[in-house]
């Protein structure tokens, strides 16, 4: 165990991941030289050459398209997207060939590859340096999306990501790249996809989050100590699903706050209230509520507090849903 | 007007500026006195804009702030070959061009802050909004030009991206679209030889950015970008191609980034530091001082005089962006539509009920 901060887990992953396969690549813009402008993957130019740690023309359609020839080639190759909106441009390949060419292939071939990059808000950037696209790829058959919260899964949630004979999208939470920090297993580490983290237990309501939300969660429901007796769940894979924790929390406690940064309309939280509406309705003794970002554009940074979900604002949903 | 393709890796770097040696000075045919000295205005606002945002940066009253230093030739050069009423599409880099077309200091300070009233109405300035996607603007500048041409009216447009950014798709995509169109396009390429920590080199197999063009079917030119009358110059002609209904012209200006990428970066990692000194030697405002200076147009109180303007102004413009009030959370919920749906108002409402809770 060593205590590490999110983004140096990420790095340890995949100094691990890639001394331990020999067809793992890093791919992506500056992510060699300069080890990545969020330095994820510092160290692994030096220590395993040029062509395993590779800096690509500024071209994220280009990246994954040729990621995946290279896995035809028999490469597993990890894409950084430098920041959540730049994976943009990477959309189109992403819906017409990665998530369709094993069905393509009708099995016959396989594209182990994994798309990282950070996301997420609340780092006072310029335009278009905080979305949180996971909806677009979660929607997108044939992919695997998965969002670590803490340094030990940024680590487990990678290696298992790139183990993974299918493509998995890693989206990490760039707030908390360097002031979280956390126990992480030294060497091999795995956290396999589709299992649920209970973060914390409870047995009057149930909080869902995910990446960066999972902390606000756990002010949350610290803040109603004494109030009322908070879980959170931190479902760490968003596809595939790990329904059945989810399902637990609800059955357990009935009650049901959301919490998600992205924009509300058709988000990965509606998502999450289709399933317990479907499964969970005799359990439920309140309306799931969701806590989420506004549908508009993220705003100028001066403001950007007000947009993403704050504890308060949690704390007000899970009161509702208390005093249903 | 037929232009005749060049071979790959045979376009000369144009240059007006001498060294004050063996290289002698030339002359932009039809750039006065007034002109001249109009371009050193420019030159000397955009560099006091740049130097001043590095220490409001590390005074923490600008955010992260992506330096302009070295690059203020090219900005300003191509500028001045445009008329008011032609569109400039900038880029991250080109942030504070809108400088040149009377936008208030405060403006652009407001952008970097994160505050609203740095997002200016392009309708204003013929300028567009800084695009941050790399290249995803060359497209909108395509469309403005051709469209300017179907409606029979004569402006044209200049779109200012880097090396890197000829590597994504949205930058191809648009230089053919222009070239079919014919429209009245400049492609503008800042070619400071990095992309972050990406050396051209890594960008890209063809010889010089120029090469290009080829494909497009259009002419490419290839320029000194520290010499703020070439960059002028071969602007000018690109002006002209496009008014005479002769369709886009894509310009390489070939500088160097000496300057970390942004106030975030780190370029010691990468980059080699004694370049970076030798281009430091000869960054493009001292160069065409010298030059102004030789041509017996400058004299060293005109230059103070233009400098302490320039400093003024940047007093002044950070004191206004910091007199504008604190951005209200109501704007949150402004102008993503025409007509906001009802549940904004719910929202509003809500939000403010905790925030003043
Ligand atoms: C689509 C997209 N991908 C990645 C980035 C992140 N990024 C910002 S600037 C930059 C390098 C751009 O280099 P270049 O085009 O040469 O312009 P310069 O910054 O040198 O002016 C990168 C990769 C981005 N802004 N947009
Ligand atoms: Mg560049």
């Amino acid at each position: 165990m060593a205590e590490l901060t999110l983004v140096e887990a990420i790095n340890d992953a995949f100094h691990t991941e890639l001394g331990r396969d020999e067809s793992v690549l890093v791919m992506g813009e500056d992510v060699g030289r300069a080890g990545g402008v969020f330095r994820a993957t510092a160290g692994l130019r030096d220590k395993f050459g040029a062509d395993r740690c590779v800096d690509t023309p500024l071209a994220e359609a280009g990246i994954l398209g040729a990621a995946v020839g290279l896995c035809m080639a028999g490469w597993r190759p990890v894409c950084e997207m430098q920041y959540d909106a730049f994976s943009y441009p990477c959309l189109d390949q992403l819906i017409t060939h990665v998530g369709r060419y094993r069905w393509r292939t009708r099995g016959g071939m396989g594209f182990p590859l994994v798309v990282r990059m950070p996301y997420g808000g609340g780092v006072r950037a310029p335009e278009l340096h905080d979305d949180s696209p996971e909806a677009y790829y979660a929607h997108t058959p044939g992919v695997k999306v998965a969002i670590p919260s803490t340094p030990a899964d940024a680590k487990g949630l990678l290696a298992a990501a790139i183990r993974d004979p299918d493509p998995v999208i890693v989206l990490e939470p760039k707030l908390h790249y360097r002031t979280m920090r956390g126990e992480v297993p030294a060497g091999e580490h795995v956290v396999p996809l589709g299992e649920a983290r209970l973060a914390r237990e409870g047995d009057d309501a149930t909080i869902v989050a995910y990446g960066s939300m999972v902390p606000v969660a756990e002010r949350a429901a610290e803040a109603l100590e004494g109030e009322a007796s908070i879980e959170v769940l931190d479902i760490r894979t968003l596809k595939p699903l790990d329904e059945g924790a989810l399902l637990a929390s609800a059955g357990k406690t009935g009650r049901v706050v959301i919490v998600q940064e992205a924009p509300r309309t058709a988000g990965y939280g509606a998502e999450l209230a289709a399933i317990l509406a479907e499964k969970a309705m005799l359990d439920l003794r309140a309306p799931v509520i969701r806590v989420t970002g506004y549908d508009v554009p993220y705003p100028y940074w001066q403001i950007e507090d007000a947009y993403m979900p704050s504890v308060e604002r949690v704390v007000a949903a899970v009161r509702k849903t208390l005093e249903f | 007007m037929a232009q005749t393709l060049r071979v790959p890796g045979s376009h000369e770097l144009r240059r007006v500026i001498g060294d004050g040696e063996a290289i002698p000075d030339g002359e932009v045919e039809g750039l006065e006195e007034r002109d001249l000295l109009e371009l050193y205005r420019s030159m000397v606002l955009l560099r006091t804009y740049d130097e001043r945002s590095v220490v409001f940066h590390r005074q923490g009253r600008v955010g992260t702030y992506a330096i302009f230093w070295n690059h203020e030739a090219m900005q300003a050069g191509s500028a001045y070959a445009l008329e008011r009423g032609d569109w400039i599409f900038p880029s991250y880099r080109e942030s504070a061009i809108g400088l040149l077309r009377g936008m208030p200091v405060s403006t652009v300070l407001s952008w970097w802050r994160g505050h609203p009233s740095g997002w200016w109405n392009p309708l204003d300035y013929n300028v567009a909004s800084i695009c941050v996607p790399i290249g995803t603007h060359v497209p909108h500048a395509a469309g403005l030009a051709w469209g300017k041409k179907l409606r029979g009216e004569s402006g044209c447009a200049i779109a200012y991206f880097g090396d890197g950014a000829t590597s994504e798709g949205s930058f191809h995509e648009g230089a053919n679209f222009a070239g079919v169109m014919r429209a009245p396009l400049i492609l503008f390429c800042n070619n400071n030889q990095w992309a972050i920590s990406t050396p051209l080199a890594a960008q890209t197999a063809a010889e010089t950015l120029a090469d290009k063009a080829v494909g497009y079917g259009i002419p490419g030119v290839r320029v000194d970008g520290g010499d703020v009358l070439a960059v002028f110059e071969a602007t000018r002609e690109a002006v002209a191609r496009a008014r005479a209904g002769d369709g886009p012209t894509f310009i390489e200006a070939v500088s160097y980034r000496t300057a970390p990428h942004a106030t975030a970066d780190d370029p010691r990692a990468y980059i080699d530091l004694e370049r970076v000194e030798e281009e430091k030697a000869r960054e493009c405002l001292g160069r065409y001082e010298a030059y102004l200076q030789r041509a017996g147009v400058l004299s060293d109180e005109l230059a103070e005089a233009t400098r302490a303007e320039a400093a003024e102004a940047l007093r002044s413009g950070i004191a206004a962006a910091e007199a504008e009030p604190p951005a209200d959370v109501a704007l949150l919920f402004e102008h993503a539509y025409a007509a906001p749906p009802a549940s904004f108002a719910a929202e509003l409402a809500e939000l403010r009920e905790l925030l003043d809770g």
